[in-house]
């Protein structure tokens, strides 16, 4: 099949990837440039573990071809800590436990980062709301949405 | 080990153990650093993808695999001919101790038949996962469709067609626990009795990483290396050498990372087997990624009972007796000790009530569907569902409170160890104080008085659910040693897949050596790397292995203390231990400096370098968990939607390890059992086929469906382990189904409605409120 050069940056890092054109944004990352953060959980844009932010939008990078991201500004969860610093967000999900077996994370650390630019301080039921396209199957979502609120109080977004 | 009243209990220091530890492990799953079995990349591997089988029950006449392998960048394809001329015996091990039949295991491939739609029929291997689902759509199969048995209550009749030929009732396995005659008699006696009709609906398991594995086979040395999202490396080794016909020494199974487990990769899968087949055959790495779609098809399904019960009661509410009659689908294939599986669920009916007479018959069934195996909580949840649903409908035809019901019959707190009608030992218990936190955080007597007509015109019902639990079971080894600067070296045989052993192992040992968390390191999932355990299932690894590590870590500081007094020339009972030092008068040495003389080429003789010790440790009996789920829901007459208004658990897992773990896994295990509850329906249509083969049409709880989970606890120390603990991780799916239902139910008792079969979705109470208008 005819293979296509897709020109992104990932992360901070520019890349160009030689892809099919049926070829998933989610494997151009993962299996061609090696940034595994994005996980495949369902290949049908229902789990949200592959959840990545394209040109600042949140995407589920397994419902987009590679194709269709060229020239774009791909960020995934590996993105967010600063060096050794964690992301806040990130330590609110360590300090309540907002985590288990650790394969929703990156999305949900992705989805909790945008809700957060557009609604520094939400209620739970907005968290909630927020989170509805990202399952978790550990943790029954109530320490995530307390890493959230904890995030939001530590930005300051709390009353 | 002595007796379970003999046992002392450790007093392990409370430095770490009980605290509210931040776990260790999430430095690299926040970082998204963290390395599951699909993000490891090796060199020249190949994609391994199955064929699979369109139909439910059908003859399989013709493969043709040759348009396949003209694509190009297929490497092989492979049906079952080549697994025949392989040593291989490629039929996945099942446990046939307790079953009646000696039934054919699950093949590979298919054999020249297949049972269930979705069956593996042919594999293909190509250099990459487009290719190979290209080389799977170009692989023609003729079958000849047979009729095929979708019904489990059929299953057995005569008429009914056979999945296999040698088992002509499709009946696998016929078990009957209890005193048939003594439950007769409670029956006969009985002033009262209430019979249900219920079915613990099929699930599909769903760990959030689907099932993966990447094989690599040493041509030199003839040995594989097979990574994999596994429960237990032990046991997926031992397993994966039966299906391959090599001895257990020529596998290392490492499972790494694992995106959740629920017992669903606790067992052996075709694809695993498949793998490491094709690395030997064509000499290369093979990598086998299940989509979502195929671990639906194939994961192996969960729970589908179905069950006539009756209870006898006396006119004061006392349960004389308690009859059980159940139908467990198995579906199309044994599978490990899945079929066994039906035999043991009735071992928790009792729940948390003295009843004098149970009997249960079970009958396992072969049906044309995916085959079951455990999911979290297997056949738990199915047992304590069909006593707590049945005490409350008999409360109501009583018209007694369930809670009085329930109260009246409680086990009581002095009779323990308590052995229940149906053979089961519970090793303790003191269930009326948990019973009262969840009424008392429910806040029940308020809702009974309030009724069932909230003022906002919706429905009020209140659900209780009264469980307990077999936990940790079998044995496990650990070996903990020192390394050279005194670091502690822990290697368990269980597996963490999300419930954080890597943190609380660790509180564990750093108690009992009083070093620093820090100072202490946990090994799991490498078969090379810890000695042959169990694995992680069954809310086993803090009762089996957090016992077996801190009984290692014990022996490894006593080692030490001996050394210490040798050097320091002191009786070794005059030392005193503090922090990682020993000292006598005013001469003290380190922990760190015994180390490194341990490993000396001179070191004294008997000293084990690191004084290494190495423990295969099993509890004194099961421990046995306990509580009381209590929920409030409100429901719109007119549409049937369902809020759940408050949801509180109270829980007895005897001593906490780590609180906030504990907590995550009761949160986890409520929202599994209100998915199973609420919204997961398992649907074959006519034809036999999954037509609920995707998460799009399977209904798992998201964030906005799952209740916030009020969480609180009681404390009585498991008798039969030091360190008091008992399980925690399915807790949640046990309860809140019944308590769900339960509080359904109440909301339309006025109704007249006795009983709802799970999922109860909106649109199953709309109707139920409809047909009972």
């Amino acid at each position: 099949m005819a293979e296509h050069e897709v020109e992104l940056t990932v992360d901070g890092e520019a890349a160009s990837v030689a892809v099919e054109p049926r070829t998933l944004l989610v494997h151009a990352i993962r299996d061609q440039l090696g940034v595994t953060a994005p996980k495949i959980g369902c290949e049908t844009g229902k789990c949200g573990a592959c959840t990545v932010t394209l040109d600042g939008t949140l995407v589920k990078s397994c419902m987009l071809l590679a194709v269709q991201a060229e020239g774009g500004t791909v960020r995934t969860a590996a993105g967010m800590a600063d060096g050794d610093e964690l992301h806040p967000i990130q330590q609110a999900f360590r300090a309540t436990h907002g985590l288990q077996c650790g394969y929703c994370t990156p999305g949900m650390l992705l989805a909790a980062e945008r809700l957060l630019a557009d609604q520094p301080n939400p209620s739970r039921a907005e968290i909630r709301s927020a989170l509805k396209g990202n399952i978790c199957r550990c943790t029954g979502y109530q320490h995530i949405v307390d890493a959230i609120e904890r995030a939001a109080a530590d930005a300051g977004g709390a009353p | 080990m002595s007796s379970a009243a003999a046992l002392e209990r450790r007093d392990v220091d409370n430095e770490h153990v009980g605290r509210r530890v931040e776990r260790r492990e999430d430095d690299a799953y926040l970082r998204a650093s963290a390395t599951y079995t699909d993000d490891i990349r090796h060199d020249g591997t190949v994609q391994l993808a199955f064929v699979r089988s369109s139909h439910a029950h059908a003859t399989v006449d013709e493969i043709d695999v040759g348009p396949a392998l003209a694509i190009d960048g297929v490497v092989a394809a492979y049906t079952w001919a080549d697994i025949a001329d392989s040593p291989s015996p490629g039929v996945l091990p099942i446990r046939t101790g307790s079953l009646e039949r000696n039934v054919p295991g699950h093949p590979v491939l298919a054999i020249d038949r297949v049972r269930y739609h979705g069956q593996p029929v042919a594999a293909v291997v190509a250099t990459g996962p487009y290719i190979a689902a290209d080389a799977v759509d170009a692989v023609s199969v003729t079958y000849t469709p047979k009729t095929p048995v979708l019904d489990p209550v059929t299953a057995p009749d005569e008429d009914a067609p056979n999945v296999h030929d040698g088992v002509p009732d499709n009946v696998i396995a016929r078990t009957g626990r209890g005193d048939p005659t003594a439950t007769d008699r409670a029956f006969d006696c009985a002033d009262h009795v209430t019979s249900i009709t219920l079915e613990n609906n099929r699930l599909i398991p769903n760990a959030l990483e689907p099932r993966v594995a990447q094989a690599r086979y040493d041509t030199v040395r003839d040995r594989f290396t097979v990574e994999l999202a596994s429960q237990s490396v032990h046991g997926h080794r031992r397993k994966l050498a039966e299906t391959l016909g090599v001895p257990s020494r020529k596998l290392r199974v490492i499972a790494p990372s694992v995106g959740g487990g629920f017992g669903h990769k606790g067992h052996h899968h075709p694809g695993e087997a498949m793998a490491a087949w094709a690395a030997r055959d064509l000499g290369r790495p093979v990598k086998w990624t299940a989509t979502r779609r195929e671990n639906y098809l194939e994961g192996a399904h969960g729970r589908d009972h179905h069950t006539e019960a009756a209870i006898a009661l006396a006119a004061d509410g006392r349960i004389r007796g308690l009859r059980v009659d159940t139908i467990a689908n198995v579906g199309a294939y044994g599978l490990g000790g899945s079929a066994a599986m039906s035999g043991w669920y009735g071992s928790l009916l009792s729940s948390e009530y003295a009843i004098p007479a149970i009997h249960c018959a079970t009958r396992g069934v072969f049906t044309n569907t995916c085959p079951i195996h455990s999911y979290r909580g297997a056949g738990r949840p199915e047992a304590i569902y069909v006593t707590e649903r049945l005490v409350d409908a008999a409360a109501h035809e009583l018209g007694f409170d369930p809670v009085t019901i329930r109260r009246h019959n409680l086990i009581p707190s002095d009779a323990f160890p308590y052995e229940t009608a149906i053979g089961t030992t519970y090793d303790s218990g003191n269930y009326e104080p948990a019973l009262d936190r969840a009424l008392d955080g429910i806040e029940y007597d308020r809702l009974r008085e309030a009724g069932r007509n909230r003022a906002d015109g919706r429905l009020r019902g209140v659900g209780v659910a009264c469980y307990t639990e077999s936990t940790g079971g079998g044995h496990e080894s650990a070996v903990v040693r020192l390394e050279p600067d005194g670091h502690v070296d822990v290697a368990v045989g269980t597996h963490s897949h999300g419930q954080g052993h890597e943190t609380t192992y660790a509180q564990l040992v750093a108690d009992v050596m009083e070093r620093p968390l820090a100072n202490v390191s946990v090994n799991e999932g490498d078969t090379t790397a810890t000695p042959t355990g169990t694995g992680t299932f069954g809310s086993r690894s803090a009762v089996v292995g957090g016992n077996a590590v801190v009984s290692c870590a014990e022996t490894v500081l006593d080692d030490a203390r001996s050394l210490a007094a040798d050097i320091l020339g002191v009786d070794a009972v005059t030392l005193s231990y503090r922090e990682g030092h020993f000292a006598a008068d005013d001469e003290s040495i380190s922990l760190a400096d015994l180390a490194a003389r341990s490993y000396a080429w001179n070191a004294p003789d008997g000293v084990e370098p690191g004084f290494r010790t190495a423990t295969s440790y099993a509890p004194d009996g099961t421990a046995y968990t306990f509580g009381t789920h209590a929920v409030e829901v409100a429901i719109e007459p007119d549409t049937g939607a369902l809020d759940i208004v408050r949801y509180v658990a109270v829980d007895d897992c005897g001593r906490r390890i780590n609180p906030t773990l504990v907590e995550g896994q009761v949160h986890g295990g409520v929202a599994q059992g209100l998915g199973q509850a609420r919204s997961e329906r398992t649907v074959y249509d006519e034809s036999g086929r999954l037509a609920t083969d995707r998460m799009l049409a399977y209904a798992l709880p998201r964030s906005i469906d799952v209740p916030r989970i009020e969480t609180e606890h009681t404390v009585t120390p498991a008798p039969g382990n030091e360190l008091g603990v008992k399980g925690i991780g399915e807790a949640g799916t046990i309860a809140a189904p019944p308590a769900l239902v339960n509080a359904v139910v109440d909301a339309l008792a006025d109704r007249g409605v006795r009983h709802v079969d799970m999922p109860v979705t909106d649109e199953c109470i709309h109707q139920t409120i409809q047909s009972s208008d």
